[in-house]
């Protein structure tokens, strides 16, 4: 039985109203479910807002009980009605949903920042922080590379978290759960951020999901990892697995040493990752090459470096087909500051904050091929029968300029 | 088979008590790739593509997928009546956990040795995650 502090127990009892006694009543019945001894006081949250059925119905739910955010989350993208507005006819079923969530989640106290790498901007935790994220490709980001302290919540125990303020002690907040299980010694060169979804695809597949340590055998620069790289890694391990830390042998927190990763002198397991491995994953989860109706981009949403990346190569040109990159408020706003966004919107391009793939305003590529960066997106549009040829984010971009994937291999730009 | 054989213990995830078919999953489970109207899982290369999990007892290895469609993926499958009556699960994640005791979905992991040998495909048994046992009332085909 889990051990409760006095208001804890009050919480729980009713003291402080329906709403917080719900989210109390959760949690305590997660903690027995672990077996965790007693409760622990978090400094951030974020919640997996996903505008679903689920979602609203468990938000409106504690709204309605009267529940108020004792530690206010960041929250995940639904759609951006205006921007979509402007490109697509949104059903007025669609825009209502939309919009309620928005209301029940202000009204709960949530920071409406409705992005998915809230790690990287506006909710960024320091080593040894105990906090409660959901999202999964946020959960891998903020355990690894900052070494912060949380478990792989979801959308609702996270926002039970936010309303009480603590989390049960078990799992990944304990050090000795966060110990590297299997050295994954990289062979491939890993020169791109697609490698790294690629890896962190094939990963589980292969070994489970057991905590990786990462030996990046022949990567060129071992202490640089673009932000891109690490949040594409953790994400696309969370789509075909379940994996809710990793550790990088020489540059994570928790991994300075062999001993320091495994918290042993012995290493459990070992397994070796080729390119060939690589290759293989992405042969089976993309569609066919050819011809291609639209590019979406931006699952996770795009970071700034990957939005400049995009611009150098579409720049003066006009694209054959619509290009739709997701990223944050923050980051377009920079684009527009600093000329970007023009030079995308010249060449036929679109920006769109506040967005996620897997959302209704997308209706309009139903039953349409398009070109993503992002085996996590093509993974969950197929409940939107939207169809994907994956290849890395260079490659996509020049096929949104010329209409057509032509080539797996990356084009060399200058 | 002698009483004592067709009883198991188990840990209680998510009260409950229900009794249905068991239908075994080689494959994690993401519920949102279950087709909500007729319970069908619908994600290719998956063991149960295809197949009805629908007022099941679902026994599988793990959950797979987001911090966010698990949730929904249940909640939608449980309005439709097209959910699994109980789940028996290897390794419990937060999400799986959290969605199921949202969802009132009785769910229970930690199952005595034997389970998997016993039972089978089809057969009929009674979960009572509240009391942690599971008891093989009646075998399949």
């Amino acid at each position: 039985m889990v051990k409760l502090s006095l208001t804890e127990q009050q919480m729980l009892n009713g003291d402080f109203g329906k709403g917080t006694q719900t989210a109390m009543k959760i949690q305590v019945a997660i903690a027995e479910a672990f077996d965790a001894p007693y409760m622990v006081p978090i400094s951030r949250a974020h919640v997996a807002l996903s505008n679903q059925e689920a979602d609203l119905w468990f938000v409106e739910k504690l709204v309605s009980q009267g529940a108020k955010c004792r530690i206010r989350p960041t929250v995940n993208p639904s759609f951006n009605w205006d921007q979509m507005g402007q490109i697509t006819n949104l059903s007025s079923e669609d825009l209502n949903i939309v919009k309620r969530t928005d209301d029940a989640y202000k009204k709960i106290g949530a920071l409406m920042t409705y992005d998915c790498t809230p790690y990287l901007q506006l909710n960024v935790p320091k080593v040894d922080d105990i906090i409660s994220y959901s999202e999964s490709s946020a959960t891998p980001f903020v355990n690894s590379v900052y070494g912060a302290k949380t478990n792989r919540e979801s959308a609702q125990s996270a926002l039970c978290a936010a309303v009480t303020g603590v989390v049960p002690y078990y799992g990944y907040l304990m050090k000795e759960n966060r110990k590297g299980e299997i050295l994954v010694n990289v062979l491939a060169k890993m020169d791109s951020d697609f490698d790294f979804q690629l890896l962190g695809y094939v990963l589980p597949l292969k070994i489970g999901f057991k905590i990786p340590v990462f030996n990046f055998v022949n990567k060129k620069e071992k202490n640089n990892f673009s932000n891109a790289s690490l949040m594409n890694l953790g994400a696309q391990m969370n789509t075909s697995g379940n994996v809710a830390i990793y550790h990088i042998l020489g540059y994570t927190p928790e991994a300075n040493t062999l001993e320091d990763a495994f918290q042993s002198n012995s290493i459990p397991e070992e397994i070796d990752i080729t390119q060939e491995d690589l290759d293989s994953v992405r042969d089976k989860i993309s569609a066919p090459i050819g011809k291609i109706d639209f590019a979406l981009f931006g699952c996770p949403h795009l970071t700034f470096e990957q939005i400049q990346k995009v611009t150098k190569i579409i720049e003066g040109k006009k694209l054959a087909v619509p290009l739709f990159i997701m990223s944050s408020d923050p980051t377009m706003r920079l684009c527009e500051q600093m000329g970007i966004l023009k030079i995308i919107e010249d060449a036929g391009g679109n920006i769109i904050s506040n967005t996620c793939m897997d959302q209704p305003c997308w209706k309009f590529l139903y039953g349409k091929k398009g070109v993503t960066d992002s085996p996590k997106c093509a993974y969950y549009t197929k409940r939107r029968s939207m169809e994907f040829v994956i290849t890395d984010l260079e490659n996509a971009t020049y096929s949104a300029l010329e209409g057509e994937v032509t080539s797996d291999r990356k084009k060399q730009f200058v | 088979m002698t009483e004592k054989s067709n009883l198991f213990k188990c840990h209680k995830i998510s009260e409950g008590k229900t009794s249905g078919e068991v239908l075994f999953s080689k494959d994690g489970i993401c519920f949102y790739l279950i087709d909500p109207e007729s319970g069908v899982v619908i994600e290719r290369n998956h063991s149960l593509f295809g197949k009805s999990i629908a007022n099941k007892i679902l026994v599988f290895p793990n959950g797979t997928g987001s911090s966010v469609v698990q949730a929904d993926g249940m909640y939608q499958l449980k309005m439709h009546n097209m959910g699994p009556k109980a789940m028996i699960v290897e390794n419990a994640d937060t999400t799986l956990v959290a969605s199921s005791i949202i969802m009132e979905i009785p769910l229970v992991d930690k199952v005595d040795s034997g389970f998997n040998e016993t039972v089978k495909n089809k057969d009929i048994l009674e979960v009572n995650a509240t009391d942690g046992e599971i008891k093989l009332v009646q075998k399949g085909e």
